[in-house]
């Protein structure tokens, strides 16, 4: 066993011969390893499914290194270790494994391989080497287990703010005839674009002749909100609506008209309960002049 | 169209294209002309898509109803041709709207009684009260 190893391909082959050989070795190592740090692969607190992880990560580096490539775990032979890998982070990060806990699970995997090729008795130069590849290889899986449960994160975060987004804007049927929104938060034109949607299609469902926006919750008005705003004030005016702003503080109104915002052909109340009033008078004026047409 | 008391009631179709609505221009321009009604409304309920000339049509003919001394406005946009022409940056500046031929029809009725909200227009209204 004493050959000098110098291509990738023969470094694939000497580990592939290896973990045919001993693989069972790999595993039970690997497994004691695990099991001495606190860091287990997937969570697995039964020994028996912890040692079947382990088995199949094995099969799947033997099937990537027939590939005769072991630089990282890149190619199409890789596939299946890459989705196993992928598979095992993300149900540890569903059981509430930190990704460290994960990657220092496969890292072991280091220790486990470096014991059984130390024990194949290869003269120094080539021990060495072989240590090096491994090492190279374990590290690509465990980064590789990182990304995914960065990636299984991300997911989380893009539904939870589609959902927030969703959630932020409720039409509510104020009175007969008018609805109103109550905007909470910053409003980006994302959120225009769905405020103005649920908006006008609940003028359209609730055959609404005025619609309130009150901005209490809005923190801050510049010149961009207020540009959002008159979108919605605009929409609503077109589908033949009246749009009526509310929630106007004192230090918004004050920086309304620092900005030189221009918000005169708009009615503006200073609360819900004004704007309630004002939409109230207009649905009856409304009424009123249809009672006369009849 | 149809004509109902002193309103002409003009429904536009959903495959408006651009020389069917400059002939619906000429036949509103028409009728009002021959009628004498006092308003106008333009049904756009049924209209789906609009581009920047369909736009432009409805803003003459409200315009050329004025000129003729009659009442109008667009009634029944549907949200989806709002938020296009907002985006598009064509409010129908001066241009009544209501949301149904109902609402539309109670409108004009306030307007010639010169009760209620008159200036109920779309994109930069004129004072309001």
């Amino acid at each position: 066993m004493a050959q000098a190893l110098t291509s990738e391909a023969e470094h694939a082959q000497w580990l592939l011969d290896l973990l045919t050989r001993k693989g069972a070795d790999v595993v039970d190592a690997w497994v004691a390893a695990q099991e001495r740090g606190s860091a287990t692969l997937g969570l697995a607190p039964d020994p028996r499914s912890l040692r079947a992880t382990a088995e199949s990560v094995v099969e799947a580096m033997r099937v990537g290194l027939a590939s005769g490539r072991v630089a990282e775990p890149a190619g199409p032979q890789y596939e299946g270790l890459r989705r196993l890998l992928a598979d095992t982070s993300s149900r540890g990060a569903h059981s509430g494994a930190t990704p460290t806990e994960t990657a220092t699970a496969v890292l072991t995997l280091r220790e486990a391989l470096h014991g059984v090729a130390q024990a194949e008795g290869l003269p120094g130069e080539a021990l060495a080497q072989v240590t090096l590849v491994l090492g190279r290889l374990v590290d690509a899986m465990a980064l590789l287990t990182f990304e995914t449960f960065v990636a299984g994160r991300q997911d989380v975060i893009d539904r939870q703010s589609m959902e927030l987004l969703e959630l932020s804007t409720p039409v509510v049927r104020l009175w007969d005839g008018i609805v109103g929104v109550p905007l909470v938060g910053t409003l980006d034109s994302a959120r225009t674009q769905v405020v103005m949607e649920t908006l006008l299609q609940a003028i359209v469902d609730e055959r609404a002749s005025v619609a309130i926006l009150d901005i209490t919750g809005v923190p801050t008005v510049d010149t961009l909100v207020a540009q959002h705003l008159l979108k919605t004030v605009t929409a609503t005016r077109l589908m033949g609506a009246d749009c009526i702003i509310s929630g106007i503080r004192p230090t918004t109104a004050q920086t309304i008209v620092q900005l030189g915002i221009d918000l005169t052909d708009i009615t503006t109340r200073s609360t819900l309960a004004d704007a309630l009033e004002t939409a109230i008078a207009r649905v009856d004026a409304l009424r009123g002049a249809a009672r006369d047409r009849r | 169209m149809v004509r109902t008391g002193q309103v002409l009631i003009a429904t536009l179709g959903d495959e408006l294209d651009d020389q069917s609505a400059l002939g619906m221009l000429s036949d509103v321009a028409d009728r009002v002309a021959r009628d004498r009604v006092q308003g106008v409304l333009l049904d756009i309920s049924a209209l789906e898509i609009v581009d920047s000339f369909i736009c432009k049509v409805l803003g003459d003919t409200a315009a050329v109803v004025k000129v003729l001394g009659a009442q109008v406005a667009v009634v029944g946009m549907r949200p989806v041709v709002a938020i296009t022409l907002v985006e598009l940056g064509l409010p129908l500046t001066g241009v009544a709207t209501a949301l149904t031929v109902d609402h539309g029809l109670a409108l004009l009725a306030g307007s010639a009684a010169a009760v209620g909200p008159t200036g109920r227009e779309g994109g930069g209204p004129g004072p309001r009260r």
